[in-house]
């Protein structure tokens, strides 16, 4: 067995495969480790993504898309409904995946590129020499051997231990890591071409409940909670079994599903020596909406077109790796990272009251010039008493972050 | 000392995520705590979703 490559990877996820996948088009040798014995399962997402985020990377294979998204409902607590036509609001629609046929595709496609591929391999420790990364040591079906690598990409996801080894602290502080659980849900009545937010802090304190339809009277029902929101008999499980009790007595749970999302800034540097940190593991999911499968893909191709270029110059110091870091935050992902981040503080402070007339107001606008700057702007000036909860200090790094 | 319930736990990775002390490891489906490293400070407690996790005296 091959125990040398240029590049190793660690974590089999969309960031994973796609950088994978981008140093073996570029003629590396590639080997991408995966803990788990199947790529994508159990799934640990509710599948959802933007449109045109999805189409700067590829069009999507039939087999990858269980729905298309028309529109998406806010369901305020009190009840009230808002209607986000995306033709109106020129927001964009999306697509409901199936991760399992995604993630799963995305890995044979870094396969077919030329990169090995080892699941049920678990990377147990960072090769570290004078401190630089030089590899590690996988443990495959209970035996551990070494893989020495110039270049080693953290790609492994939530958990992000890769990196804490290697001496980056990766802990998500408990009130910004949004705990989750969900079903995949049949024989509930629903629309197939919209999803439904549901917000407030009965419902869903510091997070929301997804509805994420896969088909005909088929969906993603999911919840995620704030860390510190979260209680014995008041867990997401809790509430979820709750919601759905209510919404779709006569639904029938087909998969259980748990995970978390991180809603906290960004890693202040996502590069070490000889080390690329990618996706959900460089903390890059939208701290407002959590989603990730963009910031994954979208990380890990960059890491695979700026890793190349440093090997190719002989260079994978921290100093020459940079360019990744730098490109990601002043890219589009990193300016949306950076505002939503802004907005979720707010959000997470907000009473169902306040709750109540957002969506209320946000209903009574006029979208036909909708961004989220102007939908801010017009928020707080149809609700003066939010202005001030958030204070000069709050209203400022909201606005400053556009 | 903090107990996994393992008929609970769906190995989701959402408390090795807030371990300060980078205690917990996902060895694929099984949650394995150091316990030499643990400081017993309940975080991982809190936040998983389904409760698997219980702090023992
Ligand atoms: C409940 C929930 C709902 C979500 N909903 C959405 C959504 O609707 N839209 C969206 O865009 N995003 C969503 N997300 C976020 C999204 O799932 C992640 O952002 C995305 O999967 C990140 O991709 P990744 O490649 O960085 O990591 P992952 O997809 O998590 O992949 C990391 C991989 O690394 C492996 N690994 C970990 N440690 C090691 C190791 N030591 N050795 C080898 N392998 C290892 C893991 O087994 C895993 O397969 C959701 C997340 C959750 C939890
Ligand atoms: S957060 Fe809970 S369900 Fe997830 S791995 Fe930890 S103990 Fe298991
Ligand atoms: S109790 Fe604290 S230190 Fe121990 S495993 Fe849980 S989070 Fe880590």
């Amino acid at each position: 067995m091959k125990r040398e490559y240029d590049v190793l990877v660690v974590g089999g996820g969309p960031g994973g495969a796609f950088a994978a996948k981008t140093f073996a088009e570029k003629g590396y040798s590639v080997l991408l480790t995966e803990k788990r014995p199947a790529i994508g399962a159990p799934v640990r997402c509710a599948e959802g993504v933007g449109k045109a985020l999805m189409h700067e990377f590829f069009k999507p294979e039939d087999r990858w898309v269980a729905a298309e998204i028309e529109k998406a409902n806010i369901i305020a607590p009190d009840g009230f409904k808002m209607e986000l036509e995306p033709e109106k609001a020129g927001a964009e629609v999306g697509y409901v995946l199936h991760r399992k046929v995604f993630d799963r595709d995305l890995v044979w496609m870094a396969a077919g590129a030329g990169a090995d591929i080892q699941v049920k391999t678990r990377a147990v420790t960072p090769i570290m020499e004078d401190g630089a990364v030089k590899g590690a040591i996988l443990n495959q079906g209970g035996i551990a051997h070494e893989v020495r690598a110039g270049l080693t990409i953290a790609a492994d996801g939530v958990e992000s231990k890769f990196a804490r080894w290697c001496g980056v602290d990766t802990t998500v502080p408990l009130r910004e890591m949004e705990t989750c659980a969900q079903y995949l849900m049949t024989g509930i009545d629903i629309d197939a071409h919209a999803t439904e937010f549901y917000v407030g802090n009965n419902i869903a304190p510091g997070g929301y409940v997804w509805i994420f339809p896969k088909g005909d009277k088929t969906a993603n029902v999911g919840i995620g909670v704030g860390g510190d929101r979260c209680k014995p008999g008041n867990r997401p499980i809790d509430y979820l079994n709750r919601f759905v009790a209510r919404n779709f007595p006569n639904g029938k749970a087909i998969e259980l599903i748990a995970g978390g999302v991180s809603i906290c800034q960004p890693l202040p540097c996502t590069v070490a020596n000889n080390l690329m940190i990618v996706g959900d593991a460089a903390r890059v999911s939208d701290p407002l909406t959590g989603g990730g499968i963009y910031a994954a893909l979208y990380t890990g191709k960059l890491a695979g077109d700026v890793g190349s270029m440093a090997i190719e110059k002989g260079d994978t110091s921290a100093q020459a790796l940079m360019p990744y870091d730098e490109t990601w935050r002043a890219s589009y992902l990193g300016k949306a990272l950076e505002r939503n981040y802004q907005i979720k503080e707010v959000f997470v402070k907000l009473n169902d009251d306040d709750l109540n007339a957002i969506v209320h107001s946000v209903s009574k606008m006029n979208l036909s010039d909708f961004n989220t700057l102007n939908l801010i702007k017009n928020i707080i000036a149809a609700n003066p008493k939010l202005a001030i909860k958030l204070g000069k200090a709050g209203l400022k790094s909201l606005l400053d972050s556009f | 000392m903090i107990e996994v319930h393992r008929e609970i736990c769906a190995y989701c990775g959402c408390c090795v995520s807030v371990c300060p002390e980078g205690a917990l490891e996902l060895v694929d489906a099984y949650l394995d705590i150091d316990t030499n490293t643990c400081k017993n400070c309940g975080i991982c407690v809190r936040v998983c979703p389904l409760g698997a996790l219980e702090a023992k005296k």
